[in-house]
């Protein structure tokens, strides 16, 4: 048994034992779950990724005369303004204005929120364009200028939903190709398409959020930052394999960062043909081994996390609840998974390669004594599950 | 001895009367497979492609092409894939139909781009999520 404050003096005096979630697999099969417990302090876990709730409060500063703006626009693309006279909050899925959207289907959604946000982290300046109605001590009705993120006062990413435990694979068991956020899939079940990265993945190393809570210290794109509430969607009730962990969506995490301190690499917008802009975004978590139990999670291995495979043609938008079947990771890594007798190649929306660097990155980062752990204030809530949205008449 | 090059004919404006691929394979006794092309009357347009027959043959089809002042371009890449843009998450993997696109280590899952293999048929450029492939023309 650790206490997160022994870890720390380990990690202070550059002496903790660091693994990454890959490496610590092969560690404790050589080592046994006592021993290993004893010596590894910390295990790295990551990922890389789209994630659509994902976005970031802006403070601008104050211009000459004061505007209290109504509405802005970065590059063209809409910010939210019902706040204070010059916060607002871009959104990663934001469409750019004059977007045709689907309406050429399907749109190739170019540029939206998640690429501004590109744009800002990576140092570029961006137009801003607000409104106002003016008021006696915010005359000011319009303005034009040129900004980057040096010259704001805050940019702090805010995101509702990351680090989604688990995920679908989705397939086309339908008659036309259709254009997805987990990308083309084929008609027939030609392709497959998955998004998480497994064996790394933070909540899949940690499926009862024993170590990851509220106000767990996490590496966001480069920065510091932390875990401020249970994602939207946050789902802990759900099925789970004999090893705890989950087969499908389950947790999420939201997370916030300063976002001035964060690395382009990490912060990329994301174009969808056919769906819509997002922002993929590269997500580090240590997890202290405070016990063996804790360092046994931490083993798991792609062969033992499985995925749900739902066909996207029908069964996702009709949320009929109806698998195809599941498959694992290994499976899916393995460049072909069987689907009702049928060999599928698969593909991935998340980066394993980016996840693996981000892991060994935040790893060195504490070898250094750079990235100290921080104990969660409250635990992630179990036994919550997800509710669906009922449409009913105003007397119903 | 058969050879197969990959090749870009370029033409300058209005040099795009002649019916240039027919007289590759009748006159020249070449199989042609073309990957892209763009010619359109009175503007510059190219034939991207890769011929397949005798050394020989090939030389005197170059010197035939030339003639008629088009320009032959062997290290041209139509395609072209941005290694720091590309993020290894493998979207196009399913997507391109020759795996020029492929992850050769499926330990560390690297993507990676093989510009022999690929026929131009564009696909990656439509749906990298990341617009890390793009076409120079």
């Amino acid at each position: 048994m650790k206490s997160y404050e022994e870890i720390n003096r380990r990690i202070e005096a550059k002496k903790a034992v660091v693994l990454t979630a890959e490496e610590v697999i092969e560690y404790v099969e050589k080592k046994g779950i006592e021993e290993a417990a004893k010596e590894v302090d910390v295990v790295t876990t990551a990922t890389f990724g789209a994630m659509c709730s994902s976005g970031c409060f802006l403070n601008f500063g104050h211009s000459t005369p004061r505007i209290r703006i109504t509405e802005a626009w970065l590059d063209d693309v809409l910010l939210y303004s019902g706040i204070a006279a010059v916060d607002a909050y871009l959104g990663a899925t934001q469409l750019r204005h004059n977007d045709p959207a689907n309406m050429d289907y399907p749109g190739a959604f170019k540029f939206g929120g998640g690429h501004v946000i590109e744009k800002l982290v990576a140092g570029k300046p961006v137009q801003l364009f607000a409104l106002s109605y003016g008021t006696d001590d915010y005359p000011r009705r319009e303005l034009r200028t040129y900004i980057t993120i040096h010259d704001l006062n805050q940019a702090i990413m805010v995101n509702p939903r990351n680090c989604y435990q688990n995920y679908n694979v989705a397939v086309n068991a339908g008659e036309r190709p259709i254009y997805t956020y987990l990308g083309l899939l084929k008609p027939g079940l030609k392709n497959a398409s998955y998004s998480s990265a497994g064996q790394l993945s933070p909540l899949l190393n940690d499926p009862y959020y024993e170590t990851i809570g509220i106000g767990t210290a996490v590496w966001l794109a480069g920065a510091r930052g932390h875990v401020y509430a249970e994602g939207t969607q946050f789902s802990s009730l759900c099925e789970r394999g004999p090893n705890d962990v989950p087969m499908e969506g389950a947790g999420t995490l939201a997370l916030t960062a300063d976002m001035k301190k964060m690395h382009p690499k990490w912060v990329r917008g994301v174009s969808l043909v056919g769906y819509g802009v997002s922002l993929a975004l590269g997500i580090g978590i240590p997890i202290p081994i405070l016990n063996p139990q804790i360092l046994k999670r931490t083993t798991v291995k792609d062969s033992e996390i499985y995925a749900p495979v739902v066909d996207y043609s029908q069964d996702y938008p009709n949320r009929t609840g109806k698998i195809l079947g599941r498959v694992s990771y290994a499976e899916l890594k393995s460049g072909e998974i069987t689907v009702q007798g049928k060999r599928v190649p698969t593909s991935s929306m998340s980066s394993y390669a980016y996840a693996l660097e981000i892991a060994e990155i935040l790893k060195d980062e504490i070898r250094r004594g750079e990235f100290l752990l921080s104990p969660p204030l409250e635990r992630l809530p179990l036994g919550k599950s997800m509710k669906p949205l009922p449409i009913r008449g105003r007397s119903q | 001895m058969n050879t197969t090059k990959k090749v870009l004919f370029y033409f300058p404006k209005s040099e795009t009367e002649k019916p240039i691929v027919y007289q590759l394979v009748k006159d020249y006794n070449l199989m042609v497979n073309i990957f892209r092309a763009k010619v359109t009357p009175d503007e510059e347009g190219y034939l991207l492609l890769d011929i397949t027959g005798d050394s020989s043959d090939i030389d005197r089809a170059y010197q035939w092409i030339r003639s008629l002042g088009v320009q032959i371009r062997e290290d041209v890449k139509g395609m072209r894939w941005d290694e720091n843009g590309c993020t290894s998450c493998g979207a196009c993997i399913t997507q391109c139909p020759t795996a020029a696109l492929h992850i050769p280590d499926r330990r560390t899952m690297r993507v990676w781009f093989e510009a022999d293999k690929c026929i131009e048929c564009m696909n990656c450029i439509t749906l990298c999520p990341f617009g890390a492939c793009s076409s120079q023309f």
